[in-house]
């Protein structure tokens, strides 16, 4: 463009050259970086060496616990990425976490082999049902890196023929928000079929072991704990990688004003279908990482209270914030367990009391506190 | 040529054309071979010095005839001002030619060879026309630097904007334009903390950014001081030899300011043109008089 037009103001300061934003802030990448080392060093200690009567040892409940929140934070930083980046409210997310939970569920039956109730290379509730053969989607399973790619493959293709067609009907805010929940509601109802072939409404529990190693037995959980860590930590990472390149831009402008950046040559679709579909990629690893450490996947996981439960703890934490999140994740399942175990029959309270309170007093979520004043 | 990913997978079958074609088009055998309509792909064909035509083009809503049979054609490089009575479809117009709205008739033509009907709004956008709302509307939570750089001609695909980065020279064009409508101080400001005549400039500076073959600014002077004004009509003008432009006004003083003595204004009433001239030849008509202008 020729310049030969004065222009209106001498500006005050150069201007920096922002090549890219940094994926994490110094100060964060350290602060990160320290995190996941101490839990790399200190839980193997803490878990397999220190004596369980040590004040310091870190008990197989409270690795259970913290683990399946890990996997809930995982989830909630999935669902940021589209509710908080794109402005797809999805209460649906649920679908995607038991998939990924049910594609490990049918590897950890099969390695079960013959040690079930029926003794059987069946797994039991097939045995029960009186099926003779493995159904044709069941073959297969025992690899695990098959079940690997089932794990990615199932939920990811899932998401993307819903989102094509969705996004590609420019269906939006609360209408996608209610086909999403029917989504889920109706896996649900299928899924609680036995004739399914997924167990029915006991869906798959007893397992034995995963790779070889029993399930049970404490380095194994150690092992399940570390991976769970670092699959949050990996998520987090790869929604900061998404967030601050021109794509997270482009995804907040989808969000504040889609026809408008249409008029300035964005096919929102893409975008909206590559964060649609990493974000239900993400919910289906944490969803295979949670059925080991729970031990039970089964189609309640589902029932569409689950999936709004996910929107809580973005909303609590703070959407938009990737961090914000796996803070809400850790605080709303954190209080209910402690809460539900002194005096359940007021947790529901509490949660809408939570629910209530939070979006009024801090309304950018708990993230919000550690942010200094900024409009984004 | 970045406009080019529109034709790729765009429902366009004239826009396609081998390296062969084309020198024999290059070789000025075009209108002798019968290859009038076809040029690289893109590149908006501009040799018969029109840039948009709109040929009998008739929208309506549920009874409501909102455009009735409407035509007009806009040189390349003019500066065409659409003035009419509220209703009088020019929202509607600018809706057609962007995409928003199909119309149940009629023809919409970029230049001789693109059919704007056949392609969806990013895609239009992408061949090179720019739009500017009659309410401004920039990426509030965004800064300044951000809503430039999203408008700025570049590859717009969600798969190439993982890896993006600011290049220098884009970098430089970002900080002209920001220099041009006076937004310098502001740039790591959000957007939403803009008064709202900075807000328009801003939105103008889109524009710039997105470097269009045709503009349609949609009543543009709305809500602004006179200085402002002024210096809009400035910046304008600066564009006028860059790109076409179809302005709608109701400033009359605005209208005068931009079409001068020679520029053609068209009056829009009811969903059709009712007049085409010079500001003062369209002042004379009745029609104008009677719908418009007032007796």
């Amino acid at each position: 463009m020729k310049t030969d037009l004065e222009p209106a103001a001498k500006p005050s300061r150069r201007l920096l050259l922002p090549y890219r934003s940094t994926v994490l802030s110094p100060t964060s990448a350290l602060i990160f970086a320290l995190l996941m080392a101490f839990v790399a060093i200190y839980v193997p200690i803490a878990a397999l060496v220190v004596p369980p009567t040590s004040p310091l040892h870190f008990s197989a409940y409270a690795m259970t616990l913290i683990g399946k929140i890990m996997c809930y934070a995982m989830a909630a930083v999935a669902l940021d990425l589209v509710w908080g980046y794109c402005g797809i409210l999805s209460l649906g997310h649920g679908l995607f976490f038991a998939l990924g939970g049910y594609m490990m569920g049918m590897y950890l039956m099969r390695s079960i082999g013959l040690d079930g109730v029926y003794h059987s290379p069946l797994p039991d509730f097939m045995v029960f049902l009186d099926w003779k053969a493995l159904p044709w989607y069941w073959q297969g399973t025992e690899h695990f890196l098959y079940a690997l790619f089932l794990v990615i493959a199932v939920p990811g293709v899932l998401a993307w023929v819903f989102g094509f067609f969705a996004f590609r009907s420019r269906v939006k805010g609360v209408y996608l928000s209610i086909i999403t929940q029917a989504l889920t509601f109706a896996a649900m109802l299928f899924f609680y079929r036995n004739e399914t072939g997924f167990g029915g409404n006991n869906g798959f529990t007893d397992f034995k072991r995963i790779l070889g190693f029993p399930i049970a037995a404490s380095e194994t959980r150690v092992g399940l704990f570390l991976l769970t860590a670092f699959a949050l930590a990996g998520s987090f990472l790869a929604g900061r990688f998404i967030v601050t390149s021109k794509f997270g831009r482009v995804a907040k402008a989808i969000r504040d004003s889609e026809s408008r950046l249409t008029f300035l040559g964005y096919s929102p679709l893409g975008y909206k279908l590559f964060a649609w579909t990493v974000s239900a990629i993400i919910c289906a690893i944490a969803g295979a990482l949670y059925v080991p450490q729970v031990g039970i996947i089964n189609p309640s996981e589902m029932s569409p209270g689950n999936s709004i439960e996910m929107a809580i703890w973005v909303a609590i934490g703070g959407r938009g914030t990737l961090f914000g999140p796996i803070l809400g994740a850790f605080v709303v399942n954190g209080a209910k367990t402690y809460l539900t175990a002194w005096f359940s029959e007021y947790w529901l309270l509490l949660l809408g009391a939570i629910f209530v309170l939070v979006p009024l007093l801090l309304p950018r979520g708990i993230a919000g506190l550690f942010q200094k004043r900024r409009t984004r | 040529m970045e406009s080019q990913a529109c034709f790729k997978n765009g429902g366009l079958g004239e826009g396609y054309m081998s390296a062969e074609l084309e020198s024999i088009n290059n070789a000025d055998f075009g209108d002798a071979t019968g290859l009038a309509h076809v040029k690289a792909p893109g590149e908006v064909d501009v040799r018969h010095g029109i840039i948009l035509y709109v040929e009998d083009v008739s929208v309506s809503f549920e009874g409501f005839k909102a455009l009735n049979k409407l035509s007009l054609a806009i040189q390349d490089g003019e500066l065409r001002c659409v003035i009419g009575p509220n209703g009088a479809g020019k929202t509607t117009m600018m809706d057609v030619i962007t995409g928003k709205t199909k119309p149940d008739s009629g023809q919409v033509f970029l230049g001789q060879t693109i059919n704007l009907l056949h392609l969806d709004e990013p895609r239009i956008a992408r061949c090179g026309v720019g739009r500017k709302f009659q309410k401004p509307t920039v990426f509030e939570r965004h800064m300044v630097w951000e809503n430039l750089d999203l408008a700025r001609q570049s590859d717009k695909r969600w798969f190439r904007s993982l890896t993006a980065r600011i290049t220098e020279e884009a970098w430089a064009k970002i900080q002209e334009t920001l220099h041009l409508v006076g937004l310098s101080d502001f740039a790591y400001k959000a957007a939403g903390e803009l008064s709202h005549g900075q807000k328009q400039f801003l939105e103008i500076g889109m524009l710039l950014m997105q470097h269009p073959r045709l503009l349609l600014l949609d009543e543009p002077a709305a809500g602004m001081s006179d200085r402002e004004t002024e210096r809009l009509a400035e910046l304008l003008d600066h564009l006028r030899g860059l790109c076409s432009m179809m302005v709608v006004e109701h400033d009359m003083a605005f209208v005068a300011a931009m079409s001068g003595v020679n520029g053609i204004v068209t009056v829009m009433a009811e969903g059709t043109v009712i007049a085409e001239g010079t500001l003062e030849q369209v002042k004379q008509s009745e029609r104008v008089i009677d719908s418009y202008l007032g007796r």
